[in-house]
């Protein structure tokens, strides 16, 4: 069980975090003509579309109530009326999805009130539109809790509650933000190759896996459709994916009563396994001949990949459920976690990464901890620290801003982590160094027994 | 070729070699190369062997004389490392087209070859490899490199072994051949002094001669030249003024040491790097080289003491892999392990030797390995891929160490394996060395992977699935029993 330090700098040097609001913003872009709505000051829109911009190249819609000193003092409604009123007119949602900001709850604005009282007043004009809304305060979490709260409001809001029919081959997938979009694409595959018919929950991967639409439109386009969230109750079984998701899904099972079974990570031949199995036993088919190939070729992945992972000393720095599923792989490859350091101390996960000890903290605490790591595994902010250290970067997690494709890059079941084994093998032997005298010199840490050290045959 | 055939002959002949000196006459007269099967050969050419003892000089310019096979499908495919010079990494050939072997124009298109290489690359000396085209089209490198040497004011050096001439071990010698008729004793060092020595045969693979050489530093004796590990041509054309010579890998160079034996005097004797009595013993016998010519006896006493703290300091390094690897068996798969202490060391901390192959060893090899190993079941000739699939499937070796060339058998058959052949990674050279190896032995072994990939796939194994699902019946219930090995397995699989 691995410790947990908790920070205890004052300055956060060089952030591993990114908001709260942030990741709310990102489950809500996975759902079909959504529009997320930052409740707070233009900036904190700003800096958070930026950020996405520059990791997914991508137009991303995400809206401000624009707060400014007046309203602050006065109170945000009537700027969350106005935003709402006129993202219904502008843009014509499907979904407003309000995340709030520390601005706003720090003055302690009762947001949910205010959304009641808007739907009341301005039935009419809304109607058609749901809003939804998150409490994300940046001063708390990050982008796991972020995502997962604004999943939980979109079950909790949107989903029919109730015992209802169920069908007997629909699933309910609810996965954690650290899927990427060739993830989530490739889980459908999975999940309709046995037969079943998935319902992704959010669905990243038909609303940000850049594609150029005939026409302009200025919210999302593609993924989960909002009656599907509306039926998510008729699914037979719902499979969670990471330890943040544990809670939207228990929400559905309260709801609905969908059971649901979760995933803490599915890099992996266990955990890949576990999850054929259970699709296997689901759906009452046999396991198709393709996956069982793609298996074989994990099998393969791990002999020929497994030499460049002995011994070798990884320092990661990622959200929990990424960090876990990340230290796990490596861990299970030979390797072992010289640092890991997570963003909050609000998972449960953590205690179960395979390391020593998890630093709560920033990427400051990497670069102290990494010193003597053959790898530094975290999003691009921490190429400095890797140029600084003299040590390769792999980069993962968000944001991914100067590298293409990271959304397309597959990293569970048998595939994904077949992918994984061969880039962290190949940035391995991308950076070999070639030997040195130096280096190999069998007395450079060490000092010499003076009898030999004092002859005058010695010459150096 | 007439030239050629003669070397052939005289390299054939070598009265240094074990296993021609228990020839008969007739037998020594046909040499050593077996002639191949066709469509059953492996092993490489002698060009190749050629290339693989003089490449790793490292300060030269190696131009092959050739189509583009034989230098484009070779290069850069070796771990030699160097401290100073990178030439040795670039690639040279003259890369021959149909219309230069018809319009026979492969002496002028080499000469001019000869000339850029010396424009671009100001390289110490060309070294020109002959291969089995220009051999057979008749190009006489030999004439254009003493054309070009006298032109261009450089050492211009034919490698006459072409691929056809025979094998890979061949080529070696021919390619020490090349430097004696050439190379060595053409340059007059101005510092040569009592404790010279030449190491031949040491390729510095993954820099692991750097290893030792700080060693030889410690006990104030100079490597005059290493052939061909980390070797500049200078040190090589001066090699001739060592006191001594080490020969580490007599099966290629042995000419090598002979020869230069007879024309410099310079004594030798056969050892290895490998392992922590060899290592010892090495440094021993250089030693009492040097003071047989005329080296200070003190030097005696100095090499004694360096022994023993190293080997201390490594056995007590060993030590700490005594609890993980004891028991473990082992199974040597090299074509002939030179080295019997490496052997030895791994016994030495608990590990069990299964089984070596003893395709290369000599008569004298084999006598030792039935002392090591106190029983010869455990040899065997060569193993043919599918039996050694099958030992291995069956798990009666924890690791085969080998060559690349079986590493996909053990690793198909879900063993470990560890190359300790010339691509490996790792450098086992020394008293560190050994240490290195026997530490990537224990990380092979222990690799964690070795229990996903042995797992079957679960639904290959329906009843122990069946098992983990208690009251299959009801639906909740197996639900419930599959959310609590999915939330669990995740991280056993982290734990493992």
């Amino acid at each position: 069980m691995a410790r947990i330090l908790s920070q205890t700098k004052s300055a956060a040097v060089n952030p591993l975090k990114s908001s709260q609001p942030l990741g709310a913003a990102l489950a809500f872009l996975g759902v079909e003509g959504a529009m997320p709505l930052f409740h707070g000051s233009q900036g904190c829109t700003s800096f958070a579309l930026v950020l996405f911009v520059r990791h997914f190249k991508e137009a991303i819609p995400l809206q401000t109530t624009a707060m400014d000193e007046v309203t602050t003092i006065l109170g945000g409604a009537d700027n969350l009326e106005e935003a709402i009123l006129n993202l219904k007119v502008r843009t014509k949602p499907k979904l407003i999805g309000v995340c709030t900001t520390a601005l706003v709850e720090t003055r302690g604005e009762d947001c949910a009130r205010d959304i009641a009282d808007i739907r009341l007043k301005h039935a009419q004009e809304i109607a058609g539109t749901e809003i939804v809304l998150a409490n994300t305060p940046d001063f708390d979490g990050a982008i796991e809790e972020g995502w997962a709260k604004a999943v939980t409001a979109m079950i909790e809001g949107i989903t029919r509650p109730g015992d209802q029919v169920r069908q007997s081959k629909k699933i309910a997938i609810l996965p954690g933000w650290n899927l990427t979009v060739a993830d989530i694409e490739h889980l459908r595959e999975m999940v309709e190759s046995f037969g079943l018919k998935p319902v992704i929950l959010p669905d990243v991967s038909g609303s940000l896996d850049g594609t150029v639409p005939d026409r302009w439109v200025t919210t999302t386009y593609g993924g989960t459709s909002v009656e599907d969230i509306r039926e998510l109750g008729t699914a037979e079984h719902c499979i969670a994916i990471g330890e943040h998701m544990r809670r939207p899904a228990e929400v559905l099972q309260k709801l609905t009563g969908v059971p649901y079974v979760l995933f803490q990570s599915l890099t992996g031949l266990k955990g890949a396994d576990r999850f054929v199995s259970l699709l296997s036993s689901i759906s009452g088919t046999s396991v198709p001949a393709g996956v069982r190939r793609r298996r074989g070729q994990l099998q393969d992945a791990l002999l020929d990949g497994h030499f460049h992972f002995g011994g070798k000393k990884i320092a990661i720095a990622a959200e929990p459920d990424q960090l876990y599923q990340l230290a796990s792989f490596f861990v299970g490859m030979g390797s072992e976690i010289a640092a890991a350091v997570a963003t909050t101390d609000m998972s449960k996960i953590l205690e179960k990464v395979p390391a020593q000890s998890v630093q709560i903290g920033d990427l400051g605490d990497l670069e102290a901890l990494a010193a003597s790591a053959d790898l530094l595994v975290t999003h691009s902010h921490g190429r400095q620290a890797a140029q600084r250290l003299g040590i390769p970067l792999m980069r993962v997690g968000f944001p991914v801003f100067d590298r293409l494709g990271s959304q397309h890059k597959l990293t569970i079941l048998y595939q994904g982590t077949r992918d994984l084994i061969f880039e962290v093998a190949n940035i391995f032997q991308a950076n070999q160094h070639a030997p040195t005298p130096e280096a190999l010199d069998p007395f450079r840490k060490r000092e010499m027994p003076d009898e030999l050290l004092s002859s005058p045959l010695a010459r150096h | 070729m007439s030239s050629l055939s003669a070397k052939i002959q005289d390299v054939f002949n070598e009265p240094a070699c074990d296993r021609n000196r228990g020839k008969d006459a007739k037998a020594r007269k046909e040499g050593c190369s077996k002639p191949l099967t066709p469509g059953a050969a492996a092993g490489g050419c002698a060009f190749d062997g050629a290339k693989i003892v003089l490449q790793p000089i490292t300060d030269v310019a190696h131009l092959v004389h050739a189509p583009l096979a034989c230098e484009g499908n070779s290069w850069d495919n070796r771990g030699a490392a160097s401290s100073g010079a990178t030439l040795w990494r670039t690639s040279f050939t003259t890369d021959l087209t149909e219309l230069d072997v018809v319009m026979g124009q492969g002496e002028r298109k080499l000469f001019k070859a000869i000339r850029e290489i010396k424009e671009t690359y100001a390289p110490s000396a060309i070294f020109v490899y002959s291969t089995c085209v220009t051999a057979l089209i008749g190009d006489d490198i030999e004439a254009v490199c003493k054309r070009a040497g006298e032109k261009f004011g450089l050492a211009v050096v034919p490698v006459n072994a072409p691929g056809l001439a025979g094998s890979k071990n061949l080529g070696n010698k021919l390619a020490a051949e090349a430097l004696l008729d050439h190379v060595i004793g053409t340059v007059e060092p101005d510092d040569a002094g009592p404790h010279d020595i030449n190491i031949i045969g040491e390729f510095n693979l993954s820099g692991e001669f750097w290893l030792v050489k700080p060693l030889l530093d410690r006990l104030g004796i100079r490597v005059r030249a290493c052939i061909p590990g980390d070797a500049r041509f200078l040190d090589v054309a001066s090699a001739h003024r060592a006191r001594a010579a080490m020969m580490v890998c007599s099966t290629a160079l042995i000419n090598l040491g002979r020869k230069m034996e007879e024309r410099w005097d310079i004594p030798f004797f056969e050892g290895s790097f490998y392992g922590i009595t060899d290592t010892s013993q090495a440094l021993r016998n250089i030693a009492e080289l040097l003071v047989r010519k005329g080296a200070d006896r003190e030097i005696l006493n100095r090499t004694q003491t360096l022994i023993a703290v190293e080997e201390a300091i490594a056995w007590r390094k060993l030590e700490g892999y005594r609890r993980r690897l004891q028991g473990k068996r082992v199974l040597l798969n090299t074509g002939g392990v030179k080295s019997w202490s490496v052997v030895h060391a791994l016994m030495e901390i608990g590990m069990e030797i299964v089984g070596t192959s003893v395709k290369k060893s000599t008569v004298e090899d084999k006598e030792r390995i039935k002392q090591i190993l106190r029983d010869d079941n455990h040899m065997f000739e060569q193993m043919a891929a599918r039996d050694l699939y099958a030992m291995l499937s069956e798990h009666k070796a924890d690791i085969m160490l080998s060559g690349g060339r079986t590493q996909f058998i053990a690793l198909k058959a879900k063993t470990p394996w560890l190359d300790i052949n010339q691509e490996r990674q790792h450098p086992y050279a020394g008293y560190d060395g050994m240490v290195e190896l026997v530490r990537q032995i224990d990380l092979a072994i222990h690799n964690p992977i070795w229990f996903q990939v042995r797992e079957p796939a679960p639904w290959d194994c329906q009843p122990a699935v069946e098992d983990e699902l208690p009251g299959t019946k009801s639906e909740t219930a197996t639900l419930h029993a599959v959310q609590e090995v999915a939330g669990t397995t995740a991280g056993d699989c982290g734990a493992c």
